[in-house]
């Protein structure tokens, strides 16, 4: 594969007809919330963007990051325009293994050093640097020497944005996420457990674009994190009339009422999943009647359980309040005591003042 | 300490220690005044105490023109803000959820945007209830640091939850840590201050209405 071709040059020798494109690129421009008139800027660019060198790591993942983004439609304009990045290495994805594999990672961020966007799915662990390795080197150091020459480093899933899932208690491997390590390079956070495949593209158009994107700061793009699930949620008219559903059976879910009572993270959670959705626009986890599980935000294995809404608390708190009216009326009693006790004491010290003691002072 | 992690102290550890404060507090107060006691009455019942206490604590609770003349302001800020309260803590639908958790009991909400504007009049009504305490002489002269302190307290939850159901500023998880935390301490604070009056003011204003009822005075 050549690799000074244009991205343009590149599409046409696919097949892929300039309407085709075009269209991909308006839709870029309505997701990334940008004018109309961005479309011919964002062809413009995209045409003469050279493939740029992407390398990608993978760390502590169950690789649904990559899943999620290989199983969108195959035949889509966006697969395309990621086949038409260099992917140089991909443990994953790559057909070559082994000292090949690796030969394939160092010779790409040689030729590319300063130039090319390192991805990174997965949390680096820190207790020990054995816990996870790729061919005998730890996550760590191939992170520190990958994203020393990298222009960019875009971290896919909220493991690589903040941990995710093996960073939840007791973190056992201290698995920590990219921006806890690396501090002098731009990083773009695109988590989600997993990410929406268009989030992962739509970001790549806009670096190979306009460079980094506006980030929120949790260093997301504001375009595709800027609005939470609950506000662009279509159960929020539910929400603000106060019709829940209960259960996961019973008439409100049937009527598809808010499920905030089961446990929905919507208004807490920033993704685009209640707009773009998934599946090619099919359907999201609200939408096939699942609270929301706030899986782009941090901690969110820890956050108090999936099914109990976030205002509620986690103690056994009738249990408390037993257990505190019992100690409350015990100590009340006993005060209650004392203060008769005082009472009587004081009743009995009380001596009666008769004339005669009154003509005595006088 | 992450945000998520300021939200789990919130909600668990610290909601505990404030629900025994104010559990233990309240009964104690309440059970030190009860006990306490009165000496018997000895005089000859001309009426019912019962009905003179129940009677104190309806007629009391409504205002008659005299005070409404004297106090409009007092009167008129009272009701609304006490009002507001009622609905932004009882009837809005994640309070009714916390309530169904810890004591298994609920009932239908007010729809959203009703119990929005209610918090925004409630807001109102307290700091016209603090700028006249501050401008009027006798309040001012009458007021001490715990009329401002509680005053604080009861404003703090109201703006918080507005700040956290619009979600400004601040990252959502953390404001509703904020919110639930101004409550805890509200919670922790109630039952040895002048909040005591929830519980107290139906204990006082029976006693009137007993002694009166008890000798035949219609109170």
């Amino acid at each position: 594969m050549k690799t000074d071709q244009t991205l343009g040059e590149r599409l046409r020798q696919q097949g892929i007809s300039r309407r085709g494109f075009l269209k991909f690129c308006a839709a870029t421009a309505s997701l990334l919330a940008l004018p109309p008139g961005m479309v011919p800027v964002i062809a413009a660019a995209l045409e003469k963007a050279r493939r740029p060198s992407v390398i990608w790591l993978s760390f502590q993942e169950c690789t649904g990051c990559t899943e999620s983004l290989t199983r969108s439609d195959a035949a889509s304009v966006e697969d395309l325009i990621f086949n038409t990045i260099s992917l140089d290495y991909h443990h994953t994805l790559q057909a070559a293994s082994g000292t090949g594999a690796e030969d394939a990672r160092e010779s790409a961020m040689k030729e590319n050093w300063g130039k090319y966007v390192l991805v990174v799915d997965g949390s680096i662990p820190t207790a020990n640097p054995g816990y996870s390795t790729i061919a005998g080197i730890s996550n760590v150091d191939m992170l520190m020497e990958a994203a020393a020459g990298a222009a960019a480093i875009v971290a896919i899933g909220s493991c690589a944005s903040f941990g995710g899932i093996p960073h939840a208690r007791p973190n056992p491997t201290g698995a920590v996420s990219v921006s806890d390590l690396i501090k002098d390079k731009p990083i773009i956070n695109v988590s989600g457990c997993p990410p929406i495949p268009v989030v992962i593209t739509g970001v790549l158009t806009h670096f190979l674009t306009f460079g980094i994107p506006e980030l929120d700061e949790l260093h997301r793009p504001k375009a595709f994190y800027g609005k939470s699930i609950h506000d662009r949620c279509y159960r929020r008219p539910f929400y603000d009339k106060g019709l829940f559903a209960e259960s996961f059976d019973d008439e409100g879910a049937k009527k598809g009422w808010c499920l905030y009572k089961l446990g929905c993270k919507g208004p807490t959670t920033y993704n685009a999943c209640a707009t773009t959705k998934w599946n090619q626009g099919t359907s999201f986890p609200i939408q096939s009647g699942h609270p929301c599980l706030g899986c782009s935000e941090p901690d969110f294995w820890d956050a108090g359980g999936f099914y109990h809404a976030l205002s509620i608390p986690t103690g056994d708190t009738a249990q408390t309040v037993l257990y505190g009216a019992a100690a409350g009326v015990g100590a009340g009693v006993a005060l209650g005591a004392l203060y008769r006790a005082g009472k009587a004491h004081a009743v009995h010290q009380h001596e009666k003042v008769t004339i005669n003691d009154l003509e005595k002072g006088g | 300490m992450t945000e998520t992690e300021f939200l789990l102290w919130v909600r668990g550890p610290a909601f505990q220690i404030a629900t025994v404060i104010f559990v233990v507090g309240s009964i104690v107060r309440i059970l030190e005044i009860m006990i306490l006691g009165r000496k018997p009455n000895l005089a000859e019942a001309r009426g019912s105490a019962v009905a003179g206490g129940l009677r104190t604590i309806i007629t009391r609770s409504w205002p008659d023109r005299g005070t409404f003349k004297r106090s409009a302001v007092t009167l008129v800020s009272g009701y609304v803000f006490h009002a507001g309260l009622f609905v932004t803590i009882l009837l809005f639908a994640p309070h009714i959820l916390v309530i169904d958790e810890v004591l298994g009991i609920s009932w239908p909400a007010l729809p959203t945007p009703l119990v929005d504007a209610t918090t925004v009049i409630t807001i109102i009504a307290l700091v016209v209830v603090l700028l006249h305490r501050i401008k009027d002489p006798v309040l001012r002269f009458l007021s001490r640091f715990q009329d401002y302190f509680v005053w604080f307290l009861t404003i703090l939850p109201v703006i918080t939850g507005y700040v956290a159901f619009h979600r400004i500023g601040l990252p959502p998880p953390t404001l509703i840590a904020i919110h639930i935390l101004s409550v805890e301490l509200l919670m922790i604070a109630f039952p040895f201050t002048k909040l005591a009056h929830a519980f107290t003011l139906f204990i006082s204003r029976w006693y009137n209405g007993a002694i009166a009822g008890y000798r035949g005075v219609n109170s």
